[in-house]
């Protein structure tokens, strides 16, 4: 039974083969990714989370452009334009970016530090199955990639009509979209469910 | 082919949904949940075609004002100029900028559309137990559910322009009724991807009634 699953996908049965190192198990029928498996799964995915962490912080801190017209310049950080979206009597906007690209991405990575911490030192923290439910939940909805492009999209669209200066937070946004990217690829959830199941 | 294959359902188990264990199905209506990590177990999504297609028709209906309805105002030197999704792509056009033409065009008129059509495909091959291509189908869906997030970026692109370009008479930029519709149609699309199930694709020898 324990090496039996059933396909998310298409629910076949079939039996999961036991990978030594690392590798990728797919469905044989379907074609859904059924198990992934990192080498030391754990302490990359803590590593690139404490690292997302602080590159989020940075995103978030400095202005990721400036808008500069004849004498006038403007900087802006993420909150900013959050805060002129509410002032525009667009609040359901403003709600919606607040949360795809701060409250989800930093919900998500805090969610993965109250995880996989303890784990590391053999101790299963207190609601792990419903924590874990949250990243998986939460995972749809952290939109800092499709960000970036929108920063982009807004740069090439402002370049004619004012001269754009990049800052600080921009490079860590850039950044923090390859950190999150890698953490949720590396992330062996079979590893934490074995876990959870071996202490409890 | 298909009578021999055996799935979690046909063999009276479950799998959960989140932790992917596979549970013994308890008494038909009894709420059972994982004995491992403790979610409500379900051997398919509940509703999955009919909370699906509610959520399709209801995007539809929102698609139309989110294409009609200005996305952004331009305020310069006291003349306003009022966008929407589509002249901002045309205006892209004429001024020779067409990659980002092509960006929004492609995440803002195109994905939504693609999405809602293949969503429809999918529920109406399954209503109908077609045994076409079921693979394909199931990649199909894999698709929906990937690029309906690539959608909000011009909700973001509207974000940035209207905290930079704020300078009062000069120039300002503020968002539009459209964008509201827009972001509706993105976040329903993205509710009604989650909320169909692929294994309804290969379902076709037993009924549908989950």
């Amino acid at each position: 039974m324990q090496s039996l699953i059933a396909c998310h996908e298409c629910d076949l049965i079939q039996r999961l083969p036991h990978i030594h190192d690392a590798g990728t198990v797919q469905c044989i029928r379907c074609g859904a990714v059924l198990h992934q498996k990192k080498r030391n799964s754990i302490e990359r995915t803590l590593a690139l989370t404490v690292a997302g962490l602080i590159l989020f912080s940075l995103a978030n801190s400095f202005p990721f452009l400036a808008f500069k017209l004849e004498a006038q310049v403007r900087q802006t950080t993420l909150l900013t334009g959050i805060k002129e979206l509410h002032a525009q009597q667009m609040p359901e906007l403003a709600v919606i970016v607040l949360l795809t690209t701060v409250l989800v991405p930093l919900g998500q990575m805090l969610c993965m530090l109250y995880i996989l911490l303890p784990l590391k030192f053999n101790i299963v923290p207190l609601g792990l199955p419903r924590v874990f439910r949250w990243v998986r939940h939460l995972q749809p909805w952290s939109m800092m990639e499709v960000f970036m492009l929108g920063i982009l999209v807004s740069v090439v669209k402002l370049a004619k009509m004012a001269k754009i200066v990049p800052g600080i937070a921009l490079f860590s946004f850039l950044a923090l979209i390859f950190v999150l990217a890698a953490m949720s690829a590396s992330l062996d959830s079979h590893l934490v469910w074995e876990k959870w199941e071996e202490k409890r | 082919m298909n009578h021999a294959l055996k799935t979690a359902r046909n063999q009276g188990l479950i799998s959960c949904h989140s932790c992917h264990l596979l549970c013994r199905r308890g008494d038909a209506g009894a709420v059972m949940t994982c004995p491992r990590c403790g979610t409500r177990l379900h051997s398919r999504k509940p509703n999955s075609i009919h909370r699906t297609w509610a959520l399709v028709l209801a995007a539809m209906i929102f698609y139309i004002p989110a294409n009609v309805l200005p996305i952004t105002t331009v305020i310069s030197l006291g003349k306003g100029q009022s966008d929407t999704i589509m002249s901002g792509v045309i205006y892209f056009i004429y001024s020779g900028m067409w990659p980002i033409a092509l960006v929004i065009f492609v995440a803002s008129v195109f994905v939504p559309l693609l999405k809602l059509i293949l969503l429809c495909f999918l529920l109406i091959t399954v209503q109908r137990k077609s045994m076409w291509r079921q693979k394909d189908r199931t990649r199909l869906y894999r698709i929906t559910e990937i690029i309906g997030r690539w959608s909000m970026v011009d909700i973001f692109v509207v974000t940035i322009l209207v905290a930079l370009v704020n300078l009062g008479a000069l120039a300002s930029i503020q968002a539009g009724p459209g964008a509201v519709f827009f972001c509706a149609v993105v976040i329903i699309t993205m509710f009604a991807a989650m909320s169909f199930d692929p294994r309804l694709i290969w379902d076709t020898e037993e009924s549908i009634d989950e």
